[in-house]
């Protein structure tokens, strides 16, 4: 029999007791790992060998229960899907597991995922649909119908995108990747008729869908693959294509890229800002437009390049352009 | 080494609130025999703001930037992590669509425009990288940074999404990045560790949610003067405009003063080289602590 490669490898684990700790502390295991384990064998190996209080959620061992995500030296790990010898080539031969939230764990990598539920709540993760008590035949939806929910029913709610995005960590109120990606799956669904209030819901600045800084952290984080980022770039297209757009700043700022392309080809950058914040809106980025045009930064309207070409430009954003904006007043 | 050639997509800022990035780029360029084409038909790739409206139309004002590059015969390099992030997006969405391609193309036509995909679609950072070789920028090093802790920020949308970025990144890992780094350390810098360098400045929610950006952009540069940090450097402008013009905000949201110059890119590989602060408009830098 062929004998196995194995490296020895530094492991701290996050410990921590909700109950009996202020503090969290890190345990150190000098393990010999060998290249088919998973971070869930060496967690199972930490409990079973060194330590059978170390706490932490499993269940499936397959990918697809999703309760045994934790970060593994910062970076979302499904603990039964991502081999160690992997995470090794790229973090080195110490390798740190903590809890998905360290300021949300209970005991070691249990978290209280309280605010990861409640806000998957929130968003009808639901079918709403009227369906026939006694139903004659099938209720059908085609494949291209299908190929719409893009994979989106296919999440484990591990959480690992919810906690890995930076725009929940500093804005406790935004729904986060996990229930767009939800809202956008029955959103997509022919039978469902609860997409408009879906979307209603979702608009609010300083919640919903205009809060996600766009950094592609959720993307990068899920271990099924399934880009919430793209999802949630949907929702906001379907907010426009329902008609829904609320006349807000970051509604007019979406519309405004538009309008100045049509205009200059290229931005124009500070009557973007005009157009996106509104005539009253825009005085309070005065005191940095001054400090910008002290330093040569701010062109003046009379100075403002256009793209070579402007004509075409104009032409293909006159008859590429596939939704209007009918944005209501608030 | 055989001369390069790229067709250099500028994108907005650079031609307005960062002027300082197109001077530093040419200026670096020029002395280190890249050539670099103007893209001037080009117009603003949409910024993932107007992909939030029109899908349709961000891909057919993208495609249209690349055909530009195709008919020269060049590949396409941006100067914007942004820039790249929806460029490259619509390069790949086309290319692994014949249908959409079609549909695009049917657009273009109107305007006798093609859309083939010959043009690959490269920040200048990995130009830098992987075609021209730090190894040879050290050649040329005039004025070492020694004794400079420098904090590489890497921005978001160069790294991530990395099934995209690395097809044209040099493999770059989103979680441990190293091209900016490694950069630093060719023209003689400390290259410094901190948590925040792959971390998102904010810059995306400015104008609807200040608060998230100042503290986005609060944690990351805190991060970095914690660590010593000197001076930051980015190859992005967007982050370059939050993380230089709105310091006074980010010190309110902070709690403290945050107060550090930040360097573009090509600002950072012109200094090592020996141009002079016109030549690489630093005097268009906001904060300019011991930069002139």
């Amino acid at each position: 029999m062929m004998s196995k490669i194995t490296k020895k490898l530094t492991i701290k684990a996050f410990r921590f007791n909700k109950d009996t700790d202020y503090l969290p502390h890190y345990d150190t295991f000098e393990m010999d790992v060998s290249e088919d384990e998973l971070v869930l064998d060496v967690m199972n190996r930490i409990k079973w060998e060194h330590d059978g209080s170390f706490s932490y959620r499993r269940s499936c061992r397959h990918g697809i229960c999703g309760s045994c995500a934790v970060k593994v030296n910062g970076k979302a790990t499904l603990a039964c899907k991502d081999r160690i010898f992997d995470l090794v080539d790229t973090f080195g031969e110490e390798l740190i597991i903590d809890p998905q939230s360290k300021k949300r764990a209970y005991k070691d990598m249990v978290i209280d995922k309280a605010d990861f539920w409640n806000k998957y709540d929130s968003v009808q993760p639901y079918l709403v649909a009227d369906v026939e008590e006694n139903p004659v035949a099938e209720n059908k939806v085609s494949i291209e119908e299908a190929e719409e929910i893009d994979e989106a029913d296919y999440c484990i709610q591990c959480g690992a995108c919810y906690y890995s995005c930076p725009a929940v960590e500093v804005n406790p109120d935004y729904v986060g990747p996990a229930a767009l990606v939800k809202a956008y799956r029955f959103n997509a669904d022919v039978r469902d008729t609860a997409k408009i209030s879906r979307l209603e819901n979702l608009q609010t600045l300083g919640s919903g869908i205009w809060d996600c800084v766009k950094c592609n952290e959720c993307a990068e984080a899920c271990p099924k693959e399934l880009n919430p980022i793209g999802k949630i770039t949907k929702l906001h297209q379907q907010t426009f294509a329902e008609g829904l757009a609320q006349n807000n700043v970051a509604v007019r700022h979406a519309v405004g890229f538009k309008w100045s392309i049509h205009k200059h080809g290229i931005l124009d950058e500070g009557e973007l800002v005009r157009y996106s914040e509104g005539n009253i809106g825009v005085m309070k980025h005065i005191p940095e437009a001054i400090a910008m045009y002290k330093r040569g930064k701010i062109v003046m309207p009379w100075n403002m390049p256009k793209s070579k070409n402007l004509d075409e430009i104009q032409k293909l954003v006159e008859i590429s352009s596939t939704v209007d904006f009918n944005g209501r007043k608030k | 080494m055989e001369n390069l050639k790229y067709a250099l997509y500028t994108g907005c800022t650079a031609r307005e609130s960062t002027p300082e990035l197109l001077k530093s780029t040419m200026a670096i360029a020029d002395k280190l025999g890249i050539e670099l084409v103007l893209l001037d038909e080009a117009s603003c790739c949409g910024a993932s703001h107007l992909q939030d409206f029109d899908d349709m139309l961000s891909l057919v004002l993208n495609a249209r930037n690349i055909c530009y590059a195709e008919k020269l015969g060049l590949d396409m390099v941006t100067i914007c992590n942004t820039c790249q992030l929806n460029t490259s997006l619509t390069k790949d969405r086309l290319d692994n669509d014949p249908i959409l391609k079609a549909k695009v193309n049917e657009k273009l036509a109107e305007v006798n425009l093609e859309y083939k995909g010959t043009a690959t679609v490269k920040h200048f950072l990995y130009a830098l990288q992987d075609d021209y070789g730090y190894e040879n920028i050290k050649k040329l090093v005039t004025k070492p940074m020694t004794d400079t802790n420098i904090a590489s920020f890497y921005g978001c949308h160069n790294i991530r999404p990395s099934h995209l970025q690395n097809k044209t990144n040099g493999g770059e890992n989103s979680y441990t990045p190293t091209s900016l780094d490694n950069l630093v350390l060719a023209l003689g810098g400390n290259a410094v560790e901190y948590e925040s360098k792959n971390k998102c400045c904010g810059f995306h929610v400015e104008l609807q949610n200040p608060e998230t950006a100042n503290k986005l952009s609060a944690t990351a540069m805190t991060d970095a003067i914690d660590n010593d940090a000197d001076v930051m450097v980015t190859p992005c402008p967007l982050c370059h405009l939050r993380m230089d013009v709105q310091q006074h905000g980010i010190s309110k949201e902070a709690g403290r003063e945050v107060d550090i110059p930040v360097l573009h890119l090509p600002q950072m590989v012109g200094i090592a080289l020996g141009l002079s602060p016109e030549a690489l408009g630093l005097n268009h830098n906001i904060n300019q602590k011991g930069l002139i």
